[in-house]
């Protein structure tokens, strides 16, 4: 059971409260017109699947229902940061990770 | 019924309450602080179960978690029945029933025992993957047979007649664990000020304090122990809860505790909470958690009258039982020696002590020879005789390094032997985070290693035994995670209380007790008791390949049983490194889960059951649709009308009886729960441009029109009818079950991609009773409710209006999902009943007809209207729906789902297509669901090119229908296809229109 900061309510709450979306940060093309399949099947299907650094959207289901960005280990589930849709991670992984 | 192994005096048990319990169908009696297994001992019962795997008699080896052998079947009825508890932690309560877990016909007398005995060599590991694999369709005989002969316990076949609850705590400090350091910990870290909460399985706190006879400040343990809990008692920052085990460490310092608050009382507890589950989240976690011993492996080391040397011990100096007249010792350490004393000093005799050392002379070994105990260095006991109760131990001298038998055995008779193999820290509840325990040589035990919690450890659980050291150990824990906490603890100076440090020769590293004979060809060394696993299977194991621990594990079935390998694996583990010559780090180690002991569904699921777990939903009619004697259908949580039947009629009569009604008269449908969605902003037209797939800009004001959702893959998610309420302002409705997901839908695209737009989603659906009025008449019944005028002129299809209806503010819309003319009256959600009793009333001259989702379902069906999620399943675009209509061409904006239709797979001409079906046999109903082929004669397995969506019998139409979806179905109209059935026969249909019922649309146009 996770302990998560939610950066909209500012506090912690109980995972109940919360649900994941999936990966952050994919955003939706702004011409999807102009993309091949295979560009568009990108946007799509295709997501990340790492051994660490993770950076995910949730949403506060069960408070504000805001949704937001988390980055989070995948093999630890240690929460390093929750931070606001639109903002960038103040932690990234390594890119060999 | 003399308890005959009970001492006088001494112990924690209340002699003044004794209580009657049955075991096996015979009554024992007992005290009050009693467990199940101190009573059994007491009463002199040997036998309390048979192994699982060769029906040996097996008896109580421990005083503890650990206890592999008295699992019980607890309780006196199906109800209140429980699977498997130990007899070790059972409380003994009044009128208390149980038996025992394996052992068919009874413990005594087993049959199995005698299949296990001739069949004993031959059953090695993997017996049963070797033996009853082939053939492979025989398996579900053999396994029958197999579980006949074994059992682990039957479930509860009644409901629980207790209740549970759920508690949640935060606190800065949580203890697991009430030993002496737990104790010290939890009182460093209340007086520093943090708020602790301390738990602790057993029913008094104190741990290895309650048996212990050190002395603490010069007095009794006890006496410490009593001023302890006193203090801590009566701090309002701190939480005491006994028999209460934490079974479970979770992310982020949260901590599961299952409370049991009457299960010490009697079997149900009619006045209150039987159990309580305690979640924690806790700034800083300590484990003090302690340690449990390890038994030494030597030959049939599970005839009953086996114990561990610290459960001896447990049971004389806390119980008062001294399970036996003539005790035999073997250990590998000083401790182990403290049962020897007690035995001896409660007037019975020591036969011998065993120590595998080559020489000792800690204090305790020279206490035990002040008493004239016949002390044996460098022995080992090779074998034990007796099968229903030990009779004797042969015992040899062992080499130096303990690895075989150097000289001729000796013979001693005895009755019990008590075994001490070293302590093993109790480190479970630090693994279930995922912290890789450590090995550690000079404490010969794995203890926690690095975590990513907030989490202490202090006592026994990092190795640290001797009790003054404990103590010490406890207060600086208790400090550090109250100052981890935020707690000032730096001008705290806490001096633990003053022990005798008793000096202890090292222990040494032994697990496994060597035999004349190779182990292969001695007598059965056990290491797993519950699962019957010995040394020689694990060696054998080793010898066929299977050299990773965890292999073993699973290839042997060591560690499988309910004690999840407390009590063997760790021996396991030695045996196999000694015989792959690798050290016990490098065989590696095993993670251990959560539950630390098993917990009740009850405690888990608290108070959430029945209609707290899944609330039911109900709109304000549903008094009037019970009276009315309607029939429900859940739909998500909702309950729906499905059908009215009039007394005496079938389903079916009652469904051609509503559909008639409606199509001839006039209807009436409770609508209201159907998802609504309030969108208001100056952007609310352009948001609903982007999520649904035809356009709606052009949409006026008091207008109405259906949209199709899809998804960014392109396939259909959800459908309803939007209106325009103003030009800031629209009404969504959704489906039934589809309206928090679309919600979150809108609220996904809007928060992460369009933020820009101005535009705010609630939720209506409980702010509104829906009724909807359908059929030729449905507009003479409105007419007699409002004064509005409501003329096809003045309120054309695809319309809404605020208006009176019956007194009440409400809004109509003129949409229709039957084909007819249709109102949908909506009025504030607590008129909903005063409505519909008006509207009733009103329709009365017409013989309205109230009709439930069943036949809502046939008429939409008529008229080819598609149930997304019945006719559509997550992988259908709406051109495959034949919905070209619905898809906006000249959309400035690229909307979801819309990229996607023109990628290759869904542009495809054999996508399966949305098409009528009529069956040949205008009376047979296909079933929703069936395959559909192309080819009937085909052999099996058949191509299969679609299945039926939605099929009905239509009173209206005078035969049956179906809608479904076949592969390139739409340019297919005219031909057969075939529905072969389960039960061998087929059925022909013919490949139609969807709308089977006023294609041109006339009548909701009137």
């Amino acid at each position: 059971m996770l302990h998560i900061y939610c950066p909209y309510c500012e506090e912690f709450r109980e995972e109940d409260e919360f649900h994941p979306v999936g990966e952050a940060h994919i955003e939706r093309p702004l011409e999807p017109e102009a993309l091949t399949d295979e560009q568009w099947s990108q946007y799509l299907f295709f997501r990340k699947n790492p051994r660490g650094l993770h950076h995910e959207m949730w949403v506060h289901g069960a408070g504000c229902r805001k949704f937001f960005n988390m980055t989070r280990h995948t093999v630890t589930y240690k929460i390093l940061e929750t931070y606001k849709m639109g903002q960038q991670p103040s932690v990234v992984a390594e890119e060999s990770e | 019924m003399k308890q005959v192994n009970r001492l006088d005096d001494g112990g924690r048990i209340n002699r003044q309450t004794p209580l009657n319990f049955t075991f096996n169908d015979k009554t024992y009696q007992g005290f009050e602080g009693d467990t199940l297994a101190s009573a059994l001992l007491a009463n002199g019962v040997d036998v309390v179960g048979r192994s699982f795997k060769y029906s040996r008699p097996r008896g109580v080896i421990t005083a503890d978690a650990q206890e592999p052998n008295a699992i019980f079947q607890v309780g006196s009825n199906d109800a209140s029945t429980i699977p498997n508890p130990r007899a070790t932690q059972t409380e003994l309560y009044a009128n208390l029933v149980c038996s025992s877990t394996n052992g068919w016909p009874n413990v005594d007398f087993d049959l199995m025992g005698t299949v296990g005995k001739v069949g004993g060599s031959a059953m090695p590991p993997g017996f049963y993957y070797k033996t009853f694999m082939f053939p492979q369709s025989m398996w579900m005989s053999y396994e029958k047979m197999i579980r006949k002969g074994a059992g682990l316990g039957c479930s509860p076949l009644q409901p629980d007649p207790d209740s549970y609850d759920k508690l949640n705590h935060h606190c800065d400090v949580m203890v697991v664990g009430a030993g002496p350091a737990g104790l010290s910990a939890a009182l460093a870290a209340a007086r520093a000020g943090a708020r602790v909460i301390i738990a602790d399985e057993q029913n008094e706190m104190g741990g290895s304090l309650l048996c212990s006879t050190e002395l603490i400040d010069e007095t009794a343990a006890a006496v410490w122990l009593v001023s302890t809990l006193t203090e801590l008692a009566e701090n309002d920052n701190v939480l005491l809860l006994p028999r209460s085990t934490a079974f479970g460490y979770y992310d982020q310092n949260y901590i599961g505790i299952n409370e049991r608050r009457s299960d010490h009382i009697g079997e149900t507890n009619s006045n209150g909470t039987r159990q309580r589950l305690h979640k924690v989240r806790a700034k800083q976690v300590i484990l003090a958690t302690g340690a449990h011993e390890r038994p030494l492996v030597f030959g049939n080391n599970d005839v009953p009258g086996c114990m561990l040397a610290s459960a001896v011990t447990t049971y004389i100096n806390r119980y008062a039982v001294v399970p036996g007249n003539r005790l035999a010792l073997m250990t590998t350490n000083d401790n182990a020696y403290k049962a020897a004393i007690a035995w001896h000093d409660a007037g019975k005799s020591v036969v011998l002590i065993a120590d595998t050392r080559p020489s000792a002379d800690g204090f305790l070994v020279k206490e035990a020879m002040k008493r004239g105990i016949k002390v044996e260095f460098g022995h080992g006991i090779i074998d034990v005789k007796g099968s229903k109760r030990v009779k004797s131990v042969e015992v040899a001298p062992l080499s130096a390094d303990g690895k075989s038998v150097s000289g001729q055995a000796v013979s001693y008779t005895c009755d019990t032997v008590a075994s001490s193999g070293g302590w093993s820290p109790v480190l479970h509840l630090s693994s279930h985070t995922g912290s890789k325990p450590i090995w550690r040589d000079d404490i010969q035990g794995f203890v926690p290693g690095k975590t990513e919690q907030a989490q202490h450890i202090c006592g026994g659980i990092q190795g640290v035994y001797d009790l003054s050291q404990v103590l010490e150990d406890g207060i600086k824990c208790g400090l550090a995670a109250a100052g981890d906490a935020g707690k000032n603890v730096s001008s705290l100076e806490l001096l633990a209380p003053t022990v005798t440090k008793n000096i202890e020769t090292p222990a040494m590293a032994l697990f496994h007790i060597p035999h004349f004979k190779p182990t292969s060809r001695a007598p059965k060394q056990f290491v797993d008791y519950q699962n019957d696993v010995t040394a020689a299977g694990i060696e054998l194991a080793n010898r066929e390949g299977f050299e990773s621990i965890e292999h073993v594990k699973r290839y042997t079935a060591l560690g499988f049983g309910t004690d999840q390998g407390k009590l063997g694996n760790i021996n396991g583990m030695a045996i196999t490194a000694n015989s792959l010559g690798k050290t016990i780090p490098e065989t590696g180690t095993t993670i251990f889960r959560p539950m630390y002991t098993p917990v009740t569904f009850g405690a888990l699921s608290g108070s959430d059951v029945k209609q707290l777990f899944d609330p039911a939903r109900f709109t304000a009619m549903h008094s009037w649709h019970v009276d009315n004697g309607a029939e429900f259908e859940d739909v998500g949580q909702w309950k729906r009308p499905w059908y009215y039947p009039k007394p005496g009629e079938t389903m079916e009569q009652a469904l051609a009886r509503e559909c008639l009604a409606t199509r001839n008269s006039v209807g009436l449908l409770d609508a209201s729960t159907l998802g609504k969605i309030d969108i208001q902003g100056k952007d609310a037209r352009e948001f609903l441009n982007r999520v649904y797939t035809n356009p709606w800009s052009q949409l006026a004001v008091g207008k109405c029109r259906y949209g199709v959702m899809c998804k960014e893959d392109g396939m259909v998610f959800d459908d309803g009818v939007t209106a325009c309420i103003n030009d800031n302002r629209f009404q969504m409705t959704t489906t039934t079950g589809g309206a928090a997901g679309v919600l979150n839908w809108l609220e996904l695209w809007h928060q992460t991609e369009w933020p820009e737009l101005e535009v705010y989603f609630s939720t209506v659906t409980d702010h509104w009773s829906t009724m909807t009025i359908s059929g030729p008449n449905s507009r003479k019944v409105l007419e007699k409710l409002t004064d509005a005028d409501v003329s096809n002129e003045a309120f054309p299809y695809m319309g809404w209006i605020a208006a009176e209806v019956a007194g009440v503010k409400a809004r109509i819309f003129r949409i229709s999902f039957t084909g007819e003319l249709s109102f949908e009256i909506n009025v504030q959600a607590n008129f909903g009943l005063h409505c519909w009793e008006a509207v009733v009333a009103a329709g009365q001259e017409f013989d309205i007809t109230p009709y439930g989702t069943e036949t809502m379902h046939i008429l939409r069906a008529e008229k080819g209207f598609i149930i997304v999620g019945q006719d559509t399943d997550g992988s259908v675009t709406p051109q495959d729906l034949d919905m070209n209509w619905v898809v906006g061409k000249k959309k400035a904006f690229s909307y979801l789902g819309k990229r996607s239709w023109t990628r290759e797979d869904n542009e495809r001409t054999d996508r399966k297509q949305f098409v009528g079906l009529k069956p040949k046999d205008p009376k047979v109903v296909l079933p929703e669901g069936a395959q559909i082929v192309f080819d009937k004669d085909q052999p099996i397995p058949m191509t299969m090119v679609g299945h039926v969506t939605s099929s009905y019998y239509s009173a209206c139409l005078g035969y049956s229908f179906a809608l479904a979806v076949v592969k390139g179905g739409l340019e297919r109209k005219g031909q057969s296809v075939f529905v072969p059935l389960a039960d061998g026969t087929t059925i022909e249909a013919e490949i139609c229109s969807s709308v089977f019922y006023d294609p041109k649309g006339d009548r909701q146009n009137v």
